[in-house]
């Protein structure tokens, strides 16, 4: 078993041309990523404002949970039908995904900006406020960097729940490694199957170390202990846990 | 929506709405009994507690339909079987509560673990009987978390056909109609508050305390 799904990734044929693995994988990581880039502009305000402010966490919280209950698959197939009756044939299906792409990625970034924003400490706050910073200062240079570590693991939670709802999209005919899924199990092909769901985690995992890596880079040294002599980094809020839905 | 269509299929949408029920409710059930020991062992042993949370992240980074794929070739099982969906979800579940678990019971006050101690307790009896249950509604939290979760990753399993409630979204796909869709959702969303509810309803019974 373990050697068909080798035998059918290791084919010189299987990688090549526009069912090719190099394609598909980069369809795959061109939809995941532009859908986590449109979360980012949309969360990103809106968790910080939510966080510096105080207002409104309750009903977003509750929004973002809600929109956990709703099943994925059910949501793009719904999108997709709904596009094919509404937009232009070519772009229907592709922007339906997209947006059911973006729709489940920016809860889990939204909540741990905000939550990020409101754990800083209110001494940290006040300090900055008392050094004469205006409310919007305080929370460009103070709370959202300190915010940062939380942040990024929202940033990967909605990598992960992307590139595993691009996977699923395959139905309603996007590109990806998805395409290899669905197609395989149309064709009873499991190697063909097989491959696809392996390169499908291998995307989730080398993305998410990727991400996890950059934010590391971008938090301030300050708050991770990189090169700082002997004072102890701030202790880290904990991570806010958002599994897939996917 | 087309209730005649619902009506005609009225059948077989409750036997899929059955199976999503148990599809989604034994891995929970399954999840957090693992999960118990386990945390309880990371909180214990505080090496233990680095590895375990690593190797539930990595879980948790693997997307249900790459799982739901690969399983079969690993267990030998047919693609189609519904244990595969099961076993899934109750990694996922054990991934999440493990840590839920093991932050539950480090949550315990001292206080309460020092009295216990005095009082004669031996370290499994207090695990049982004391910083279980006051840890029971941090357990809660994360168990509502992996429930809703679940009900959800669930319907992923219509792509490889297994019958369930994602079914009616991939035949309406293929029908070009909305009314399986949008009933497909609604129970979906029906299920996953049901299942927050007896969870809540089960942590407030269990610590009577908390009401006093």
């Amino acid at each position: 078993m373990i050697g068909d799904i080798w035998a059918w990734l290791t084919t010189a044929s299987h990688w090549d041309g526009q069912d090719g693995i190099w394609a598909r994988t980069w369809e795959h990581l061109q939809y995941t990523l532009l859908a986590v880039v449109i979360a980012l502009v949309i969360a990103i305000p809106i968790g910080a404002l939510i966080g510096h402010t105080g207002k409104g966490t309750a009903l977003v919280a509750g929004l973002a949970n809600a929109l956990r209950a709703l099943p994925s698959l059910g949501l793009l197939v719904i999108f997709a039908l709904w596009s094919l009756d509404h937009l232009p044939i070519g772009i229907a299906l592709q922007s339906a995904s997209i947006a059911v792409l973006v729709l489940l990625a920016v809860p889990p970034i939204l909540t741990s900006t905000y939550a990020g924003v409101a754990a800083v400490d209110p001494a940290t706050r006040d300090a900055a406020a008392g050094m004469g910073m205006t409310g919007r200062q305080v929370l460009l240079r103070v709370e959202l960097p300190i915010a940062l570590p939380l942040v990024f693991s929202g940033i990967r939670s909605g990598y992960l729940q992307s590139v595993a709802t691009a996977t699923i999209a395959a139905i309603v005919s996007l590109g990806g490694l998805g395409r290899y899924v669905i197609d395989g199990l149309a064709q009873q092909d499991y190697p063909k199957m097989a491959a696809g769901a392996l390169l499908v985690a291998l995307l989730a995992i080398v993305g998410d170390r990727v991400l996890a890596m950059i934010g590391y880079l971008l938090v301030s040294a300050g708050l991770t202990g990189r090169r700082t002599l002997a004072r102890r980094p701030a202790p880290a809020p904990s991570e806010v846990v958002m599994p897939a839905t996917t | 929506m087309n209730w005649d269509w619902l009506g005609r299929n009225a059948g077989e949408i409750t036997s899929w709405t059955l199976a999503h029920l148990l599809l989604a409710g034994v891995p929970t059930i399954v999840g957090l009994v693992l999960a118990i020991p386990l945390g309880a062992l990371a909180n214990r042993y505080r090496w233990a507690y680095p590895p375990m949370v690593t190797i539930a992240g990595l879980l948790y980074t693997i997307p249900s339909i790459a799982l739901f794929v690969l399983l079969p070739g690993l267990l030998g099982s047919s693609i189609l079987d519904p244990v595969n969906v099961i076993i899934a979800l109750s990694l996922y579940t054990v991934a999440l509560m493990v840590r839920s678990v093991a932050d539950a019971l480090a949550s315990v006050p001292n206080d309460v673990r020092q009295a216990a101690i005095a009082m004669g307790y031996r370290p499994l009896r207090r695990l049982l009987t004391v910083e279980l249950p006051v840890a029971i509604p941090v357990i809660g939290a994360g168990l509502r978390v992996a429930a809703v979760s679940n009900v959800s990753l669930v319907a992923v399993a219509a792509l490889i056909g297994v019958h369930q409630l994602g079914s009616l979204f991939t035949q309406g796909e293929q029908l070009d109609f909305y009314t399986p869709i949008i009933a497909g959702i609604v129970l979906c969303v029906v299920i996953a508050v049901l299942f927050d509810a007896v969870i809540l309803t089960a942590v407030r019974l269990s610590t009577p305390w908390r009401r006093a």
